[in-house]
């Protein structure tokens, strides 16, 4: 079979191109990659996890189920054009290869196929001209969806779409002429030799009515060739770098390796993966609250990429974690926030003036935090549940104690936020604790995420909850109806959703809001931006009551002391934290005095 | 308990105002439009962590310094802060305190790398 023209020379180019361009990168990019991390790859490769990698590929890059779970029609949309060319690449190898029967044929013979191969009497014909009209149509679909989506994002759950650079553009508009022109070259082919199936060739034969086919014909090849052309040569500087570089990502991942604190050559990959799909942009409340686009995830990738990172930009986010939470490709979003921060600032600290003291024994650690400090009645609350369930607990912090790390850690000081680490590490161990509670959201996370501690980590949600469930404190349930605001910290961040909600409910009637658990907002207090000023703080946290407030709480309840602070500057009704309430409830002398627990009899 | 609140009088000294080094102060100033409605109160002093730890340091005396130009004493101090927020917090004009130090650390730095401001 003759399967040469000069109009092949296009799609060549370009997929030459991007192949040497892509694997450059990857060579570069596996080649200065920490050694720890190339172990892991070396370790990975050849267990079990491999099966693992190829199964979140299938179900990530090519069926797009996370972006399902975002908006149905969304996921459809990318997976038609993912899978079903995918599927088309697959097939129109094995039908060029089948009927040229050479395995090793030429990349370009599958695509121009139909320009060459006019004859349709072989017994698979039927059955590929079918299948791959079929899946044809399936592409446009999406093609058709994704012309849809720049008109009207809403129908796609998005109230804002990404703006692009100008490589995305031109990757874009090629990508999206591909298919289109892909129907025209084949129908018209079909048009004069009726090689197509159902689509193509009855397309073709309505052209073949009205229009010069045969000399159409050609020039509708050479378009094609030159849309599939550029967009592989767009295709490494723009956002479509996201194709080949998240199969890399996905089993690096698998294998273990992450962005801790600094940026390696895993973090560069996991830029690279950011498709700027723009879900990130309407989950981020500096935009919808304050109209500001910039601080979004995918244009702070943006400017990584371009290494152009500016200090405002990567101190401009809360670090509450909604656009990882939603992020399809799953990159460790606020890592590479915190990590830019790092190179920043000038780390320096200077802690010799903590000294450690000897902290009185106990069974049970009770760590308040500086945020606890500043909201005595939580602190009153815990300390009246304490001695209500007849615990044997130590104060750790009682006169103030030095801050846990976590805000350190969220300026990007890493460094500082280690010595911080090691003092109050060094204290709770001191404590001889089996249990460690703490009524703050933050340093429970630092507590369960650094400190490594050989004891248990309960926030005080949770310790309250063992507390009930083992009988030790009885509380009354009243008909009040609140609604449970869940901290970014506690909730996306150390994943404790269920918790505090079983708790409350022993207590108080729970309504929803429509941000619950996952998609809970942040309440605008966070210490993770430092840019924000008090007005844009206030601004971010009456936009979250409004959210709070549709289904009539009688009152809001939290677990965070910074979220109750920053709520009850906008109340329009009671902000109490998850502790006030249970101090309240609580039945009088449930328990005999003086009885002493053992920890395994309050949190198993 | 040493609860230093920063009203103590500072050690008698001359302070030559004629050759006061504003730079630092214009730096923050710049970037930090909040900070021009402090009006030394001191709450954030009193609820400061490192304050309530240290002899020294506190938030508000630092803004002294800085209004007197005397950026090596800042440079002295200022990496005691643990960055916590409770001065945000308590501030009764809504300074953006931690942006401050922030601001605060990254002039010092380039001012030892006589970088411009």
């Amino acid at each position: 079979m003759n399967s040469f023209d000069i109009f092949v020379l296009p799609f060549a180019i370009g997929l030459y191109t991007l192949l040497i361009v892509f694997f450059a990168k990857v060579f570069d990019w596996i080649k200065h990659l920490p050694v720890g991390d190339r172990r892991k790859i070396g370790r990975g490769i050849r267990s079990r996890k491999l099966f693992g990698v190829v199964k979140e590929i299938f179900l990530e890059s090519l069926i797009h189920r996370r972006i399902f779970k975002v908006n149905p029609l969304l996921g459809y949309m990318h997976m038609s054009l993912a899978f079903g060319w995918f599927l088309l690449i697959v097939l129109g190898a094995a039908e060029s290869k089948i009927y040229g029967r050479d395995l090793l044929n030429t990349p370009w013979d599958p695509i121009f196929f139909k320009y060459f191969k006019h004859d349709t009497n072989e017994f698979h014909s039927a059955f590929f001209n079918f299948t791959m009209d079929f899946l044809l149509l399936f592409v446009l679909s999406g093609v058709f969806l994704a012309y849809l989506k720049r008109i009207y994002a809403r129908l796609f759950g998005l109230k804002k779409t990404t703006k692009h650079i100008f490589f995305d553009r031109l990757a874009i508009i090629s990508l999206w002429l591909i298919f289109p022109l892909r129907l025209l070259a084949e129908s018209l082919t079909s048009g004069i030799y009726h090689n197509g199936g159902f689509l193509t060739d009855g397309l073709g034969s309505f052209l073949a009515g009205f229009m010069p086919v045969g000399h159409l014909e050609y020039t509708a090849w050479w378009l094609y060739s030159l849309s599939v052309g550029a967009f592989f040569v767009a295709l490494p500087y723009s956002r479509y770098m996201h194709i080949p570089t998240e199969i890399l990502l996905i089993a690096m991942r698998r294998f273990g390796i992450k962005t801790t604190t600094t940026f390696t050559n895993f973090s560069q990959i996991e830029v690279y993966s950011c498709p700027r799909c723009g879900i990130c942009i309407d989950k981020c409340q500096m935009t919808s609250a304050l109209g500001n686009e910039k601080p979004a995830s995918v244009y702070f990738l943006n400017t990584i990429r371009a290494q152009k990172v500016k200090p405002g930009l990567s101190f401009d986010c809360m670090i509450c974690g909604r656009c990882e939470q939603y992020c399809p490709v799953g990159i460790s979003l606020m890592n590479h926030r915190l990590v830019q921060r790092n190179k920043l600032i000038s780390n320096g600290y200077n802690f010799q003036f903590l000294k450690n003291g000897i902290p009185e024994k106990a069974r049970i650690a009770y760590y308040a935090g500086c945020m606890t400090h500043l909201t005595p009645s939580i602190e009153k609350a815990m300390i009246k549940i304490l001695e209500k369930a007849g615990t044997d607990f130590v104060f750790i912090d009682k006169d103030g104690g030095a801050c846990c790390g976590r805000p350190m850690m969220l300026s990007g000081n890493f460094e500082g936020a280690e010595k911080l680490i090691e003092f109050n590490r060094n204290n709770i161990l001191k404590s001889c604790a089996d249990i460690l509670v703490t009524s703050c959201a933050i340093c429970y996370k630092v507590f369960k995420s650094n400190y490594d501690l050989p004891l248990k980590v309960l926030h005080h949600s949770e310790f309250i909850l063992e507390l009930v469930k083992s009988g030790k404190i009885n509380i009354n349930k009243s008909g009040l109806r609140a609604v449970y605001h869940d901290p970014c910290e506690l909730g996306r961040g150390s994943k404790v959703y269920e918790e505090p909600r079983e708790l409350l409910s022993h207590a108080l009637e729970l309504v929803s809001t429509g941000y619950d658990r996952e998609n809970a907002l942040c309440c605008g207090g966070s210490l993770g931006n430092i840019m924000l000023g008090y007005e844009e703080k206030n601004k971010i946290n009456a936009a979250v009551w409004k959210e709070m407030m549709v289904n009539d709480p009688e009152m809001l309840v939290t677990a965070c002391p910074l979220c109750k602070k920053t709520f009850n500057k906008n109340a329009p009704v009671p902000v109490r934290d998850i502790a006030e309430i249970i101090a309240d409830a609580v039945q009088i002398s449930p328990v005999k005095p003086n009885h002493q627990l053992a920890p395994e009899q309050i949190a198993g | 308990m040493n609860q230093d609140w920063g009203y103590g009088i500072n050690k008698d000294r001359q302070i030559d105002f004629d050759r006061n080094d504003r730079r630092l102060a214009e730096y923050i100033r710049k970037y930090v439009p909040s900070y021009k409605l402090c009006i030394s109160c001191g709450a954030c002093t009193a609820t400061c962590s490192t304050a309530n730890l240290t002899d020294f340091y506190n938030i508000r005396r630092l803004n002294i310094f800085l209004m007197r130009g005397e950026i090596d004493e800042i440079a002295k101090h200022i990496d005691k802060c643990m960055f916590c927020g409770k001065c945000e917090l308590v501030c009764p004009r809504g300074v953006n305190t931690r942006q401050v130090i922030l601001i605060m650390k990254e002039g010092i730095k380039k001012i030892k790398q006589n970088e411009q401001l």
